[in-house]
């Protein structure tokens, strides 16, 4: 896909999805990984990205009122199973 | 025609049909038996994410409320016709999909624009200033201002300062709706792509590239609050 040495940073940016998501093929992630070791700008972009996907999975969420639930059960009930 | 789905349901790609898991089956067979308590345990754990998904669609919280009630009400009521084909997951959030998309349709003359824009907008997802021009020596590559920093003061894992939080809503609520569905399902929710995938009927291609846009939108928004310094 990319040859030796010719992924630039704004490259990785682009990839940094299909990397995380493993849809990479085996010679651009030797690629990828390659310049990450080398580029402490991308490394640190990757590691933002991971902390980015970390932070969401701690985001609370709104939950559904009591009445809401009440009127589900009672529903539930209702279909008589 | 399936009886899991409503003409207007049917996902036209599909890329693989998770059905549903042993636990899915055994918790399938108690709610058809009317077990109560495993009915709100499932209304409890998923009404979060549903919610949110729903928000995207509809113009007020309210609103987001009486979508996600009415998607259980229709999840009541088609249990025992729900055949298997998809996990229950999938198929739940599918109706709220599909439930919160029709309201949004009949609310889209109150809502905003900027709020019902489909339009993925496919501009650069880092300021381009932020690499080196083709005439410089290393084109493509950070500048020394451009490069990105590690962000430090904030425990990365436990609950988020408020300001992080309030920053992470904002932002999600900024997100093109199909960015932020993906976003939602796959990082706040925790399904897998192929879930995701089948319940908006989105490829594969496709759902990669929603996550990319949204996701590297609410790294930008975090970079900038560490950067400026907190």
């Amino acid at each position: 896909m990319t040859a030796p040495g010719q992924l630039d940073c704004v490259d990785v940016v682009d990839l940094v999805t299909d990397y995380l998501e493993r849809a990479l093929d085996d010679a651009t992630v030797r690629e990828f990984e390659a310049h990450l070791a080398i580029c402490d700008g991308c490394d640190a972009y990757l590691d933002q990205m991971r902390g980015t996907i970390d932070r969401l999975g701690h985001v609370p969420l709104a939950s559904l009122s009591a009445d809401a639930v009440q009127t589900l059960v009672l529903a539930f009930r209702d279909v008589g199973r | 025609m399936s009886k899991d789905t409503r003409p207007d349901q049917l996902v036209v790609f599909l890329p693989t049909q998770a059905t549903p898991s042993a636990g899915e089956r055994e918790l399938l067979a108690r709610l058809r038996a009317g077990d109560e308590a495993a009915f709100v345990d499932l209304v409890r754990r998923w009404s979060r994410t549903m919610l949110r998904v729903a928000r995207g669609h509809v113009s007020t919280d309210d609103s987001a409320q009486e979508v996600v009630q009415e998607t259980w009400l229709a999840v009541i009521k088609g249990l025992d016709g729900f055949e298997g084909r998809s996990s229950l997951r999938t198929w739940v959030f599918r109706v709220l999909v599909n439930t919160a998309k029709t309201r949004g349709v009949t609310e889209s003359r109150m809502t905003p624009m900027s709020s019902l824009a489909t339009g993925d907008d496919d501009g650069a997802i880092v300021d381009p200033d932020r690499f080196r021009g083709p005439a410089d020596r290393y084109p493509g590559h950070w500048t020394s201002a451009g490069a990105p920093q590690r962000w430090d003061g904030d425990p990365p894992r436990g609950a988020l300062r408020v300001e992080v939080r309030a920053l992470l809503e904002a932002a999600l609520a900024g997100l093109p709706q199909r960015q932020r569905n993906v976003v939602v399902l796959r990082d706040i929710e925790g399904c897998g792509s192929d879930e995701v995938c089948q319940i908006l009927g989105l490829t594969r291609e496709n759902q990669r590239v929603l996550l990319h846009r949204g996701r590297a939108k609410l790294r930008g928004a975090l970079e900038t609050y560490y950067r400026g310094g907190s």
